[in-house]
């Protein structure tokens, strides 16, 4: 069977597969790059060629440019490169995210980018596969981190909106363009008639649903509508936002942070905002763990977050893991991408 | 506990004080006369003794959770607060428990002469009976600070929001004696149980920044000058043989200063005097540091009042033998000050503030300069005609302290705040160069913007060395300006200096490691003040 360094190496521009001559979502521009998904530290500028599947295929264009080389692929379809058999499967993170599964001579590395394993309301769910060497995130690689269900959080942020309009409040949720947007629009179905988006999650959506994605229906919030009509809304907004001219100009709003940080009372409090939710596009503690379980590897890497505490845990519970670093995880620069959203709209 | 629950969550969301109010005020209006008691004792410090020891109930939820204890520790370090890093890390309640805020108390306070065996299933059969939110709330209720920014003063607002009677007055009350058991919420509030008239405070004279030159205040002998002692005001009420100490935020302070109370009862008349209270030792004011060590606790032990005695300079005199003195003028308050102060033979820790002799408005700077030594914090400037004013008001008053010193270091260590500050780095540790190696000066918690801490806790997740615990190393690279009230040679520290009052005064984005301060420019400066 074919030795797992062999078939990976961890480079100066990331992940690379020698047999195959590609990287798995790499920092540093390269011939041939595999994304996982669309955000801005998994799927950066300047590759040559980019390989994803169909659904982030536009989310790729419209973030990376319409002219960049893109080809795609369905989740669990083959594409043999250079010998190593590459496919996708689900990774429940965000529209269009996947693992990244390599085979070669029979060994398989499993690269999860970023993943969810409680299923939600939009996104194709996570799909957990055995393999050799499994290559995980641990943003919320801590045991504090346990999500609630989908139809808890559901309630929730309902009952937030209405007693918002009690008050007379627009509810105002931010959370990035890509994924968190998505995610609260499915959450929040049925709360009103119309909810507005901005500018950023408004284009991304087009975006998305040109290629035959099925979105819920949203307006444009833009600065020129009138107070009268965004009265008592519900309004989703990047987190860039937070503090802008656009918000403030809104009549009363009660604003929400959707974030798994905000299942910690000084992260809720941190900003000044009138409530936190802890809504994450990412695997809790209790996920990750599974997730590894359920892969069955002789060998784990763990990346971006508590990868010294997640790795050390895992081999206390005797699974053979190691900390890998990484420049994914970089929220700089997934907030840098939102604000020239932000600027583009005001 | 639902109204409770959902009460604290709207206190802990929002840093707005008139929010916090507003929650209160809403909560009083809804909740039960025996929860509405229990509020005020829990946010007063009249709350009943711990019933199970913190170690104990770490233990147990270690057990039901299975986590290594270091696992615990890192969750703890993550959260900045045990009480709530127990509520995340216990399973799913399986069961549903809802006893309002005085049940819990009731049952919290018979637990406490049980055996550990009683207390823990007590305890176990709690966890499992409630969500997230309350568990943290039920940690909370056992002991710990529930930490969501609600002082005596923000309560008493609420309260006389709620009922229209003086915030001073309600401030008398739930200070003043009473439990839970022996009073309503009627007659706590309308103070049934205290006699406002001896206590009754007047609103402090606050000065502004001096902001013109010297000469531009008029003649020298028009005005009074006086150290700007660095302790804290305190107004000492003293009528019908009632003893009361506010403190600048309105807030009675008397039982923290019972060296204060004895000096007081020797003097045969009535009185309001306005001062500071400082820490003292042989005639010699202290650092402020020291006097932070006597502030807000629930007992002054012995010790304590031996390592840190307090005392106190009075400034003004406000009320005699029951008349108000705040119209007459200054010179005329300080001069019967003065034979009251000599009516009695006074203790060391018990005296006038002295005044400045000058005779040019030249010679202030000098003293203004040297008042570090002293550790004052400058001068303060009265008009010799002026009365006793109402709050802040230009003209009369004017303080003018000594510019900060400053140097500037690089951070080394990095460590997460508590409480709104338990998920950033807020904490540092700063160094300046020893030869070729650097020594730690100072710690400084303040002085930077919420956006500032931001990048660096992202700089810090990024460039530390140790990744366990709760303090990172990190590189030495991010320089800044520390600002300090004092220096001075100490054996305790390494560096050989202690630094007063540290504070970051900027981020020095544009300046290189290699030009920080060496220990011996910092060194200099003790000779140059």
């Amino acid at each position: 069977m074919q030795k797992e360094n062999q078939l990976i190496k961890f480079t100066k521009k990331g992940i690379y597969c020698p047999q195959g001559k590609f990287y798995l979502d790499p920092w540093k521009p390269v011939d041939y790059a595999i994304i996982s998904h669309g955000h801005a530290d998994h799927a950066r500028w300047g590759m040559k060629n980019y390989l994803c599947t169909n659904d982030s295929k536009p989310i790729l264009k419209h973030r990376l440019g319409a002219d960049i080389k893109v080809q795609s692929i369905e989740y669990g379809e083959h594409l043999v490169i250079n010998g190593v058999d590459v496919s996708f499967y689900p990774a429940g993170h965000v529209i269009g995210s996947a693992q990244i599964r390599l085979e070669y001579k029979g060994y398989v590395v499993v690269f999860t980018g970023d993943y969810k394993t409680q299923p939600d309301f939009i996104t194709t769910p996570f799909e957990s596969i055995k393999c050799h060497t499994f290559i995980t995130e641990s943003t919320f690689g801590l045991p504090i981190y346990n999500w609630k269900k989908e139809e808890e959080l559901q309630g929730e942020l309902h009952s937030w909106v209405e007693n918002n309009r009690i008050n007379n409040r627009a509810s105002v949720f931010l959370g990035y363009s890509l994924g968190k947007a998505q995610r609260l629009l499915s959450l929040l179905e049925g709360v009103d008639d119309d909810i507005y988006v901005h500018r950023s999650i408004y284009n991304l959506n087009e975006a998305i649903s040109a290629s035959g994605f099925q979105l819920p229906e949203t307006k444009l919030w833009s600065a020129d509508l009138d107070k009268k009509t965004l009265q008592n809304k519900v309004i989703i907004a990047p987190p860039a936002l937070l503090g802008s001219r656009m918000l403030k100009r809104l009549p009363n709003p009660a604003t929400a942070i959707c974030s798994g940080w905000m299942q910690i009372r000084g992260n809720r409090r941190w900003q000044s905002v009138d409530a936190g939710f802890a809504v994450s596009d990412h695997a809790d503690w209790n996920g990750l763990i599974d997730a590894v379980k359920s892969s069955e590897a002789e060998q784990v890497y763990v990346t971006h977050g508590y990868q010294a505490v997640f790795s050390k845990y895992l081999r206390e519970i005797g699974i053979n893991a190691k900390e890998l670093i990484t420049e994914y995880g970089d929220e700089t620069l997934i907030n840098s991408e939102v604000e020239t959203d932000k600027a583009s709209a005001e | 506990m639902k109204l409770f629950s959902e009460l604290i969550s709207a206190l802990e969301i929002t840093n707005k004080t008139n929010a916090k109010i507003d929650a209160l005020v809403d909560y009083f209006k809804r909740a039960p006369d025996k929860d509405k008691l229990w509020l005020i004792a829990l946010f007063t410090g009249k709350r009943p003794s711990r019933p199970v020891k913190t170690t104990l109930m770490r233990a147990w939820c270690m057990e039901l959770t299975t986590l290594p204890e270091w696992l615990f520790l890192e969750s703890y370090s993550t959260v900045g607060d045990l009480g709530e890093t127990m509520a995340l890390l216990l399973p799913e309640p399986n069961h549903k428990l809802d006893l309002s805020l005085h049940e819990w108390m009731t049952e919290l306070k018979a637990l406490k002469p049980k055996s550990e065996e009683d207390k823990k299933a007590f305890v176990l059969e709690a966890w499992s009976g409630l969500d997230q939110q309350e568990r943290l709330i039920f940690n909370k209720l056992i002991g710990g600070s529930f930490r969501i920014g609600v002082s005596k003063k923000t309560l008493v607002n609420a309260l006389s929001k709620l009922t229209g009677i003086d915030s001073n007055q309600l401030m008398h009350s739930i200070i003043g004696n009473w439990t839970v058991d022996d009073i309503t919420f009627e007659e706590l509030i309308n103070g049934t149980h205290i006699n406002y008239d001896n206590s009754k405070p007047y609103p402090f004279c606050l000065a502004y920044a001096l902001e013109k030159e010297l000469p531009e205040l008029g003649e020298p002998h028009d005005w009074i000058v006086e150290q700007k002692w660095d302790g804290i005001r305190g107004q000492i009420v003293k009528r019908n043989n009632e003893i009361y100490i506010w403190s600048r935020g309105e807030e009675l302070v008397t039982k923290q200063f019972p060296e204060l109370v004895e000096a007081i009862k020797n003097f045969k008349y009535d009185f309001v005097i306005d001062g500071e209270i400082l820490a003292m030792k042989d005639n010699d004011v202290l650092l402020f540091n020291d006097l932070q060590k006597r502030l807000n606790r629930k007992n002054v032990t012995k010790k304590l009042l031996e390592e840190i005695p307090i005392g106190f300079y009075a400034y003004d005199l406000l009320e005699y033998e029951g008349d108000d003195m705040r119209s007459v003028s200054f010179i005329e308050r300080r001069q019967r000050l003065e034979t009251i102060f000599d009516s009695i033979a006074l203790p060391d820790h018990l005296q006038l503030s002295f005044l400045v002799k000058f005779e040019k408005w030249d010679e202030l700077h000098e003293i203004r300069n040297n008042s570090r030594a002293i550790n004052s914090e400058g001068l303060m400037l009265k008009q010799k005609h002026s009365p006793y004013h109402t709050g802040r008001k230009k003209g009369d008053w004017w303080k003018w302290k000594v510019d900060p010193l400053t140097i500037d270091a690089v951070m080394i260590y990095a460590q997460k705040g508590s409480g709104r500050r338990s998920s950033k780095y807020t904490d540092y540790t700063f160094a300046v160069k020893k030869d070729d190696a650097l020594v730690t000066v100072a710690k400084a918690y303040s002085g930077l913007t919420d956006k500032e801490i931001t990048e660096i806790s992202q700089w810090v997740n990024k460039n530390a060395i140790e990744r366990f615990g709760p303090v990172r190393t990190v590189k030495p690279e991010l320089v800044f300006e520390i600002a300090f009230e004092g220096i001075a040679l100490s054996n305790r520290h390494k560096s050989g200096v202690a630094l007063r009052f540290p504070r970051i005064a900027r981020w020095r984005k544009d300046k290189p490691v290699d030009e920080i301060d060496t220990i011996e420019t910092v060194k200099q400066l003790i000779t140059s003040t």
